[in-house]
């Protein structure tokens, strides 16, 4: 094992594919000799050239729609979109085109890309620059939706987005890519759809993601010295879901709490809330928590943007309410 | 140039052939008006009659290995390309025969063999893959073009702009086929476009070579989509081909063109590509009727292999959504 920070994860992921596979590029704004917004891709453009890291003009819709078209044509795509606000300008790219190639052409074609994205609140960016819309590209067939939680694990999987034959919307968080975590030596592959248990409890699952996992782990300390075993879930792939790890999870301690940054109403933890009250019911002894932003968008200043997006208290409040109940 | 040093660009049986090929087009098409106006092709469908030269003359001009992705109006460019017209009519039909496998329509007929990536119902949408095929048959230095087609109306749209902004700085390989029939769905060119009457200024604005046709003689169709795609083929970066050409009838089948002069659709009329066509090759009367009666036998045996086609199950449709 070595130590590795989530942004060098994502970086080793994309430098370890260029090197194996000619067919993987890399196009963005800002991505070359600046090494993007989030210096996730410093050093990339020195090893691999301006032919395969290559800088965009801001037209978010053409190079997705670029990459679409490459990788109708034997490429293996990797699209940065600077914000995750800024996929919004995007989407009919996304979800008209690189969503239904396949299935509009009755399988002749396939989109194998990878579209790389960061958002995340906690540094007053306002409203148009930390919004968290993985809801949006779930509910959409054709797309696969992954967001890591830790350098291990965004590393592997974004290896395996990227030699998927998919096209796949990669969500990194802002405020991860400083943390540093233990990566395996050499670079193992996590297959796409499988949840991941972080940690090992008994009276409650929290089903969480992004830096919602790292919140829980917190919130989770704080519970065991109350006497509560928590366990804490990362599903890491959100479409297709591994439903079964999550139900497995939520057999074991009959009580759960959904969370994320993104948005509570209509969020990913809904669905996540339906499919265990489809496959969990019986085994439940409390209702399931949900842990999210308010209904607001993202205010500039500070103690409001706090108000707003979940914190590990908020984390334990759910946690302590679904314990109370049972 | 007369008509009579234009023919020294492609052989008569080269030009007869090119009228076989609009007139089954516009054959086919007719067939197509005529039974979904009997209710049996579901969804709705848009017609392309008078843009037969276009569709003939740009596909004609591609190579083996050379892709294109067209608009709502994809008939004729994907009978043009080969596409068997058993395969088209039966994805009109909806069934399992069709080039999409029931699965696409009329305004998504693929046939990835011969190069066609796709119809695209959303209007510009399609455009920037063809940037991005383009992009990779660059990067592997491959002698392929990538050909995007789509309307006036388009050019209007964010992704055209950005394409083209795209292809010229990165010098991609591909052509932008504008057909500029002077309607987007039911609203003029004067109410869309400040430069309705001269696409090439679209063209202008990113430094991109731009060539004027007229796209109602396949002739001159043909020639200018082979200079365009050599260039583009060459390396030396996009071509927009700015086509000038006519709708003979409404947006949709079944539109009552009540936005619509007369005259204008008169005009319209007067500048069919088929007619004009056959006057230059002064077809006889002969020799028109056994050319009607061979394309005639073809659209109707089309319209028997569609309606025999296999249904798809209805689960069907959960499939080819992941490869």
């Amino acid at each position: 094992m070595k130590t590795m920070s989530y942004r060098e994860a994502v970086r080793d992921a994309i430098a370890e594919s260029m090197r194996a596979s000619d067919e993987v590029f890399i196009m963005g704004e800002d991505i070359a000799e600046m090494g993007g917004s989030m210096g996730v891709t410093q050093g990339l453009l020195d090893e691999f050239g301006a032919t395969r890291v290559r800088n965009t003009p801001i037209s978010e819709m053409a190079i997705v729609g670029a990459g679409i078209g490459a990788a109708m044509q034997g490429m293996r795509p990797i699209v940065e979109i600077m914000y995750e606000d800024f996929i919004t300008l995007s989407l009919e790219q996304i979800v008209n085109q690189a969503a239904k190639h396949r299935f509009m052409s009755g399988g002749q074609l396939k989109v194998p890309m990878v579209i790389r994205t960061q958002g995340g609140a906690g540094w007053s960016p306002g409203a148009q620059h930390a919004q968290q819309l993985e809801a949006w590209l779930v509910h959409v067939p054709g797309l696969k939706v992954v967001f890591p939680s830790t350098p291990a694990d965004v590393r592997g999987l974004l290896w395996s987005s990227i030699y998927d034959d998919n096209p796949v919307v990669f969500f990194e968080h802002r405020l991860l890519y400083p943390i540093k975590d233990e990566v395996p030596e050499k670079l193992e592959p996590i297959p796409l759809g499988k949840a991941r248990v972080i940690r090992e409890g008994t009276d409650v699952t929290v089903i969480a993601t992004g830096p919602l996992v790292h919140r829980a782990l917190k919130a989770a300390e704080e519970a065991e010295a109350d006497g509560i075993s928590v366990e804490v879930v990362d599903p890491r792939t959100l479409q297709p879901l591994d439903e079964d790890g999550l139900v497995e999870s939520v057999k074991k301690t009959n009580r759960c709490v959904v969370a994320h940054e993104a948005v509570t109403r209509m969020g990913f933890g809904a669905e996540v809330v339906a499919v265990l009250q489809e496959k969990a019911f019986d085994y439940l002894d409390a209702p399931i928590q949900r842990v999210g932003a308010k209904f607001a968008p993202l205010a500039f200043a500070p103690a409001m943007e706090q108000f707003v997006v979940p914190g590990p208290q908020d984390v334990l409040d759910a946690i302590r309410k679904t314990v109370a109940k049972a | 140039m007369s008509k009579t040093e234009k023919k020294r660009i492609l052989t008569e049986d080269r030009l007869r052939e090119f009228l076989r090929e609009m007139l089954l087009i516009r054959r086919f098409e007719e067939k197509v008006e005529e039974r979904f106006r009997a209710g049996e092709l579901p969804g709705f469908l848009h017609v392309a009659i008078g843009q037969e030269a276009v569709a003939v003359g740009v596909c004609a001009a591609m190579a083996d290995g050379d892709v294109f992705g067209s608009t709502h109006r994809a008939h004729g460019h994907t009978l043009a390309r080969g596409t068997h017209p058993n395969a088209v009519m039966a994805e009109l039909y909806g069934k399992m025969e069709g080039c999409s496998h029931g699965y696409g329509g009329s305004m998504h007929l693929y046939d990835v063999e011969r190069g066609n990536l796709g119809a695209n119902a959303v209007v510009g949408g399609g455009i920037p893959a063809m940037v991005g095929a383009g992009l990779a048959f660059s990067m592997r230095d491959e002698p392929r073009v990538a050909i995007a087609f789509f309307g006036d109306g388009a050019t209007n749209t964010g992704t055209f702009h950005e394409s083209l902004n795209l292809a010229q700085l990165w010098k991609t390989r591909t052509v932008f086929v504008c057909e500029n029939n002077t309607w987007a769905e039911s609203t003029p060119g004067w109410q869309h476009s400040p430069v309705w009457d001269d696409m090439s200024k679209r063209a202008v604005a990113f430094d991109m070579h731009s060539i004027k046709v007229n796209g109602q003689d396949v002739e001159e169709v043909f020639e200018k989509a082979t200079e365009a795609l050599e260039i583009a083929r060459s390396g030396v970066g996009p071509v927009f081909l700015d086509v000038e050409t006519f709708r003979m009838h409404g947006h949709y089948i079944g539109d009552p063109q009540v936005y619509r002069a007369k005259e204008d659709r008169d005009e319209a009329a007067e500048r069919d590509p088929i007619v004009r066509l056959r006057e230059i090759l002064q077809v006889t009367s002969e020799e028109w009727a056994a050319l009607e009666a061979e394309v005639k036998e073809i659209v109707d045996v089309s319209v028997e292999f569609a309606k025999n086609g296999t249904d798809p199950q209805p689960e069907d449709a959960l499939k080819n959504i992941y490869a």
